[in-house]
């Protein structure tokens, strides 16, 4: 069925493509008027978008990390900032690990690869989730991004090598959404019900 | 989630709740609490009959809470979508960008398609081709029986709406749980969405409270949205856990990296993908677009205007299968090639199903997409319907104005309301339009070309006429005077005054102070 | 300059003020203006119901009665819109092409060809809504429309900004449709009639006095809802107020 349809779709499209005259255009960066301040730009649209940051004011954000997890239950770390603990209750996501086991955690703790200043979007590929799950089957999700890491807009994100390297990479922007009963916003309608980011540079 | 987990309440964040949200699909106004009110359900299908639209839509501007919670939300979309066009400097260009690119693609379709294929299976992905609704289904169904897979968890997906593979899965021992909410809710009410975008918009927050105190068992006097959300979460994640395989749809796929983009409000395309084993992607073969730098352009245009929103809170790509897992994607063609292949309608293959001709419409804000009878409704689903089944959509197009707004808020510049015009023309032309209509026509083009005729067939002024010309009316259904009133019939047309006042030739009275001749109308 | 004056059926037929006050307007400008006795319709009733073969005889004798003049104006953009974009059931001869080019909606002839800058006799001391006609605003974009990102302009609040003592008020919705729709007004008449009835109300509670548009059809319309729900604003062609006309 598969190999016979593939040739009856082919020869359809090549019978009824249409012959017209359309080149591929280009697509310009559109940068002219990026924000001086990425980080102050990423800050405000992630905030915009639902998502939070997670201040480490005077403390190393290695501390404020440790004090925002602390109590909250099941967690589980995906980064080395924060490696596994049974005493804390943190437990270090590794890829032997099944999806479905990361349902429990309260909140997970990953880093992203680079962030996007034009929408608060980080970005999230396999290798920095260890397990896919980790970004959306815990109630809670901390981001840790380096702030030299953060592109203008899209233009620039897709530019990056990332998407050419994952299997799977994600752009979240604040926590899972729906507006789905009378456009009432809810976090968490099945993903993470908050996300926060925390600006924390990659050693 | 285990009982022993703090539970944190659903809209609240842990430092606690939040302001009045607005971002992703969340309205910028405050929806005033309104219901309960029976809710007003589609037309009526009768085998071999074309959709009454019309009457489906009287019904849902009989129901008058429904109609203003479903103007009022859908208009703010539009708003939202304008404030975030006025935010984007280069946004006309970035329509135009989006559009070239999918005429380019569209016109390689072929070439395209072989190296998105390449590239897929290069990444490991097993591809497979669907001529129409039925392959795509089996194929699906297949690849579930071989693996001995039963629960299929899915996010959503217009294409398995229009293939109707729920009830294809349901009949072949597959079980499906949708896992969007607007989705979810539509499938416990056994309703096909109404919107591509916001499925169950036509609902109000009563109607759900109804449906999940049916099929979920929630308290149904609690209709509250956090609390429905929250009892949908909880419902719906067990059966996410324990399911065999996940499902999605595409939003586009890239034919240089062989990824498929999956855009979500609520991270369930992440979820459906991820937590089993087996991925399947269903995608129609218009998806495509060449390279990555071409996404950029559909990714900043996409939600904007669809939910008035930056990007959605999930912008996903799957590349490949994760480790251990498998993947696969069905590119189904059910129709697409036909209309590749029609010269005034294939741009509507450019269509990124944001539903902003829908938001925008105001014939959709007022008879619900329910009222269509179709997958596609609104101003896209009337120029799309009718490739799938010309009689049964015939009466689609004709339920617009032609305004042109649908037109304007588009992405990539599908020139919609002309469309709705050349689908009028070949419905005329191929005896889709009802008989007395085409006789009304006739009998109107008949009179309006000949002078002398279209004189006779004027009201005059001491006529007992005082109706519409005859062109207009001329027929057993003198509608016009149900909602608003006739207009006053004048003493005499423009056409006797002028011959009155100037003469036939003109010449009478030209060229003096015109206040002179109207009774002091000038100053 | 001769120009050929072009009176929509449903304006000869129910708002013959509108074809005066748009004639006597033109006549102001020192213009040759005739009105050819022959014409019906611009054949929109047939076309907008896909009926472009029923409709060919009435663009021929369209073209017939108006070929011989250097413009063609009407108080109307949905006519014009039909003549300029849609009269493709006849043969596009020269003289189609030309009639099709020369034929202009009154606020654009008025903005864009004669280039008028006063209205002395003008004045119209009251509260007044503006209505652009669908076809006038996204077929022949006579003011910028709200879902472009694009400079703002209105070439008929450009021109009514003349008028002495004319206070223009905004109304929620300015770009939506009214429902009209040509025959949709009478073969969807639920969906059109309550169009009318939101836009009547939207009118109201800006405080307009007034609501002008330059095409009859959508006044019409809008007026027979306005009356239905007992509505206090009045509605006036664009055309009357340019004229002089106060009330």
């Amino acid at each position: 069925m598969s190999a016979s349809s593939r040739e009856a779709i082919f020869a359809a499209i090549r019978a009824n493509r249409p012959k017209v005259e359309a080149p591929l255009p280009v697509v310009p960066l559109f940068d002219a008027n990026a924000p001086a301040d990425l980080v102050a730009a990423f800050k405000k649209m992630a905030e915009t978008m639902g998502g939070k940051i997670l201040e480490h004011g005077e403390d190393s954000p290695i501390a404020a990390l440790r004090t925002a997890v602390a109590g909250r239950g099941v967690i589980a770390s995906a980064v080395k900032e924060l490696p596994g603990d049974d005493a804390q209750g943190v437990r270090a996501i590794t890829p032997d690990m099944l999806p479905t086991s990361l349902a429990d955690v309260e909140v997970s703790v990953v880093r992203a690869a680079f962030g996007v200043a034009e929408t608060g979007s980080v970005c999230l590929p396999d290798s920095r989730l260890i397990v896919n799950t980790a970004g959306f089957l815990a109630q809670h999700l901390i981001v840790l991004l380096d702030p030299t890491q953060i592109v203008a807009n899209l233009h620039h994100a897709y530019r990056r090598p990332e998407w050419r390297q994952h299997a799977y990479a994600v752009f979240q922007t604040g926590p899972s959404a729906t507006a789905d009963i009378e456009g009432v916003l809810i976090h968490g309608a099945q993903g993470v019900r908050s996300l926060r980011v925390l600006f924390c540079p990659e050693t | 989630m285990s009982a022993a987990t703090p539970q944190t309440p659903a809209g609240k964040s842990p430092e606690g709740a939040p302001e009045h949200l607005t971002h992703a699909a969340g309205a910028s106004v405050t929806m005033p609490p309104r219901g309960p009110e029976e809710q007003p359900r589609g037309p009526v299908i009768r085998p071999g009959r074309p959709v009454d639209q019309s009457e489906a839509a009287k019904r849902f501007m009989a129901a008058p809470q429904h109609l203003a919670m479903h103007d009022q939300r859908l208009w703010d979309l539009r708003q939202k979508r304008d404030r975030q066009m006025h935010g984007i400097e280069e946004w006309e260009e970035l329509r135009q960008l989006a559009s070239d690119i999918k005429m380019h693609t569209l016109t390689h379709l072929d070439q395209y398609l072989e190296k998105f294929e390449r590239n897929a299976l290069a990444n490991g992905v097993k591809v497979h081709w669907a001529k129409d609704a039925g392959e795509h289904n089996a194929i699906v169904v297949d690849i579930m029986r071989a693996r001995g897979a039963k629960r299929l968890i899915k996010s959503k997906s217009m294409l398995t709406e229009e293939c109707g593979f729920r009830e294809y899965a349901a009949e072949h021992g597959v079980e499906v749980i949708e896992t969007d909410l607007g989705e979810r809710i539509q499938q416990l009410d056994d309703e096909a969405p109404s919107h591509v975008v916001v499925p169950s918009v036509h609902k109000l927050r009563t109607d759900v409270a109804a449906v999940f105190a049916r099929t979920l068992g929630t308290d149904p006097d609690n209709a509250d949205a956090g609390y429905l959300a929250e009892q949908q979460r909880e419902t719906t994640r067990p059966l996410i856990l324990s399911a065999d395989a996940g499902m999605t749809g595409c939003n586009f796929a890239v034919a240089e990296t062989g990824s498929v983009v999956v855009c979500t409000n609520e991270g369930n395309a992440d979820l459906s993908a991820n937590t089993t084993g087996l991925h399947i992607v269903s995608m129609g073969i218009e998806k495509l677009i060449p390279k990555l730098e071409n996404l950029a352009v559909f990714v900043r245009l996409l939600s904007r205007s669809a939910l008035g929103s930056p990007i959605t809170q999930y912008t996903s790509h799957f590349r490949g299968p994760r480790m251990g897992g498998e993947m696969h994607i069905v590119l189904v063609d059910n129709g697409r090639t036909d209309r590749l292949g029609m010269e005034q309608f294939w741009t509507s293959l450019k269509c990124i199903r944001c539903g902003a001709c829908m938001n925008t419409c105001p014939v959709f804000r007022r008879s619900g997409g329910l009222s269509y009878g179709a997958t596609y409704a609104g101003p896209i689903g009337l120029i799309i319907d009718p490739t799938f089944n010309r009689h049964k959509y015939s009466t689609l197009p004709f339920a617009s104005t032609m305004n042109g707004s649908c037109t304007n808020v588009c992405p990539v510049k599908i020139n919609i309301h002309e469309q709705i015009a050349g689908w009028r023309k070949v419905l005329s032309e191929n005896h889709e339009i009802p008989a007395f209509k085409k006789n009304m026509m006739k009998a109107a083009g008949a009179i309006l070309s000949s002078p002398r005729l279209y004189r006779a067939s004027l009201p005059l002024a001491d006529s007992a006429l005082r109706h519409l010309p005859r062109f207009i009316i001329y027929n057993r259904m003198n509608t016009w005077t149900r909602g608003r009133e006739m207009p006053h019939t004048p003493r005499e047309t423009f056409h006797q005054w002028y011959k009155r006042e100037r003469g036939k030739d003109g010449k009478k009275g030209k060229g003096s102070n015109p206040s002179a001749k109207t009774g002091g109308d000038a100053s | 300059m001769r120009v050929g004056l072009f009176v929509p059926c449903y304006v000869d037929a129910f708002h013959p003020e509108v074809g005066q006050a748009t004639l006597e307007l033109l006549e102001r400008f020192g213009l040759d203006v005739d009105y050819p006795f022959d014409q019906t319709c611009c054949g929109q009733p047939m076309t907008n119901t896909g009926c472009h073969e029923e409709s060919r005889a009435t663009e021929e004798l369209f073209v017939k009665n108006f070929s011989e003049y250097d413009y063609i104006v009407a108080p109307s953009g949905s006519c014009v819109n039909q003549v300029r974009r849609n009269f493709t059931a006849l043969e596009q001869t020269e003289e189609v092409t030309a009639v099709r080019a020369k034929t202009f909606e009154l606020v654009e002839f008025l903005h864009d060809i004669l280039k008028v800058d006063a209205f002395p006799w003008a004045e119209f001391p009251h509260k007044v809504a503006l209505h652009n006609n669908c076809n006038a605003l996204r077929g022949l974009s006579i003011a910028s429309m709200s879902e472009l990102r694009n400079e703002r302009f209105s070439k008929p609040k450009d021109l009514l900004g003349k008028v002495r003592g004319l206070e223009f008020v905004d109304i929620a919705r300015p770009d939506e449709c009214c429902g009209f729709g040509g025959t949709f007004s009478v073969f969807e008449e639920g969906i059109s009639s309550r169009m009318g009835q939101d836009k009547a109300r939207d009118q109201a509670r800006s405080g307009a006095d007034y609501v002008t548009s330059s095409d009859s059809s959508c006044l019409m319309h809008q007026e027979g809802c306005a009356r239905r729900l007992q509505l206090g604003q009045k509605y006036i062609h664009i055309s009357q107020i340019l004229n002089g006309s106060r009330a």
